[in-house]
């Protein structure tokens, strides 16, 4: 058991997995706001990277790691609401490129805000876990505390969405907006309400995914921390489905591990490569992402 | 009561009610009759505050909802039965039920337990996704999802809509025996005239977005120049 644990392919499997629900978490994000309001969010990452700065380094001076994190949630909170109340809700029924226009600005601006005030350099952010592998048998295997503390906060994050729609009665509400939200209205819906609260969810957990990316000691905090992770993240969601979100998490687990064997065995700079093939092809296959439910309309 | 008073309202520069008064009174079914293009359903989504009018007023027991948004009327107890009945397929037939008893004040499972007993054919699917119920289903479906949150107004939009003459039937039975048990207050939007007027109290014609009439159902019922003109009914 040991030798297996220890072995290049048990390696390569769980430094996937590591890498792969942080991809399922962006997924998640994006599908989070897709399913809401039918729009794209390309300022997915740098929201969450805005108020990880605000919480852990600007709160960092005063509070331990633990209450920072809260306090950046909270941010991240704050920052998805308005957006969408300041931002979004005028785009609401305007051409599909719309939006997309405003929120790549909206990611270019809140990036160049973030080196104004507090530079590219990137920070380290002290975490109570360490990045060091364990050890068995005297040999290192590819998980650490750190990595232990990634995987289970997304593992925990994930339920929690999943449970908050598919068992409470504001999940109902959530879903029951996105899918009909004049229906909605007629049963007594705070549609609007409930539109910023998807974003006010995404941007949430998209924070919590910024923390785990930025607490890494090896990648620290830039403005441009979740640009590649969003590539990936984005690519998963398109994969598993815009419109499920445990498609787009099961297919960022997946590419997470399949590009980690790509890292290994081919060459590092083959990965985006691959996951673009990854991409083509299963929008060739499936359009919809490859956990949609096929649409059928009657002719 | 909902009391309609001089209601217009346009689509832009098109007016596709014009002065419209009527009342719909408590315990009663008040047909609202026409053809295509008379305005029944721009009338019942001025009502639930899904369209807004140029002019006029409508008042439920006082209060003004032109001037409330939809899910606040909707929360004062105006349900509303839109056309095509509404369900959300990808809802299970109790996640519809339960999005329904949200604004409800009794207990939500006292609630759905109760339409259960009323429909229990509805109980006998609670697990299946309302796009595999058939059309009377679904319309009994979008109903008791009205009828959960004990609403005071029922507004129904063409619920025969598509349906076997058998199973229109069995839902205008229906209808007249919930306004009848429950004191509802019923606006009921049929191109089916001649079924609607069969249970209706009272009946206002539209054409073209005028009143063209407003009487009792059976007076309607007997109007030859009604029934040829704008009912589309022959003998």
């Amino acid at each position: 058991m040991d030798v297996f644990l220890t072995s290049r392919i048990a390696s390569d499997v769980l430094g996937g997995l590591t890498n792969g629900v942080i991809y399922g978490l962006v997924a998640l994000s994006l599908v989070l706001v897709w399913r809401s309001t039918g729009i794209l969010n390309f300022a997915q990452g740098a929201m969450p990277m805005l108020a990880t700065y605000v919480g852990m380094v600007t709160f960092g001076h005063y509070f331990g790691y633990w209450i920072c994190v809260v306090i950046a949630v909270l941010v991240g909170f704050l920052i998805g609401a308005g957006t969408e109340r300041v931002l979004v809700r005028p785009l609401y029924g305007k051409p599909e490129i719309n939006p997309v226009v405003v929120m790549v600005g909206f990611l270019t601006v809140l990036e160049a805000v973030a080196a104004a005030i507090w530079s590219s350099t990137p920070r380290s952010l002290t975490t109570p876990f360490s990045p060091i592998d364990f050890h068995l048998s005297g040999k290192p295997f590819a998980l650490s505390a750190f990595s232990l503390y990634q995987i289970i906060t997304a593992v925990v994050v994930m339920v929690a969405v999943a449970v908050l729609f598919r068992f409470t009665n504001l999940g109902l509400q959530l879903r029951a907006s996105a899918l009909a939200p004049e229906v909605s209205r007629l049963l007594g819906v705070r549609v609007n309400r409930m539109l910023t609260l998807g974003w006010t969810l995404s941007t949430g957990v998209g924070t919590i995914t910024a923390i785990l990316v930025a607490s890494n000691f090896f990648t620290g905090l830039t403005p441009q921390v979740m640009d590649g992770i969003f590539a990936f993240g984005f690519i998963a969601a398109a994969v598993g489905g815009l419109d499920s979100p445990v498609g787009s998490i099961v297919a960022g687990i997946v590419m997470g591990i399949i590009l980690q064997f790509v890292g290994d065995y081919v060459n590092s700079n083959a990965i985006i490569l691959v996951a673009l093939a990854i991409l083509i092809v299963s929008l060739m296959a499936r359009p919809n992402g490859v956990f949609s439910p096929v649409k059928t309309r009657r002719v | 009561m909902i009391r309609v008073q001089d209601l217009t309202v346009a689509y832009g520069a098109v007016k596709a009610l014009v002065d419209v008064t009527f009342e719909a009174r408590t315990s009663a079914i008040t047909a609202v009759l026409g053809a295509n293009g008379a305005g029944k359903t721009t009338l019942l989504r001025t009502i639930s505050g899904l369209k807004s009018p140029v002019a006029g007023s409508i008042t439920h027991d006082g209060a003004e909802l032109t001037l409330m948004k939809t899910e606040d009327i909707a929360r004062m107890g105006i349900a509303h039965v839109p056309e095509g009945r509404g369900v959300i397929g990808e809802f299970t037939v109790e996640e519809n039920l339960r999005l329904g008893a949200l604004t409800a004040k009794v207990d939500a499972k006292q609630s759905l337990a109760s339409q259960y007993e009323r429909f229990p054919i509805l109980g006998e699917r609670r697990r299946q996704h309302a796009d595999q119920l058939s059309g009377g289903e679904r319309q009994i479906l979008s109903m008791a999802r009205a009828l959960i949150a004990n609403p005071a107004v029922l507004l129904l939009d063409e619920p025969s809509l598509g349906l076997a003459p058998l199973i229109t039937a069995q839902i205008m039975a229906t209808i007249k025996e919930l306004c009848a048990s429950e004191n509802l207050t019923v606006i009921l939007v049929e191109q089916n005239a001649s079924s609607a007027l069969r249970i209706a109290d009272h009946a206002v014609v539209l054409n073209v977005g005028h009143v063209v009439a407003n009487d009792v159902a059976s007076v309607v019922a007997e109007d030859e120049k009604l029934r040829q003109y704008y009912l589309g009914m022959v003998r």
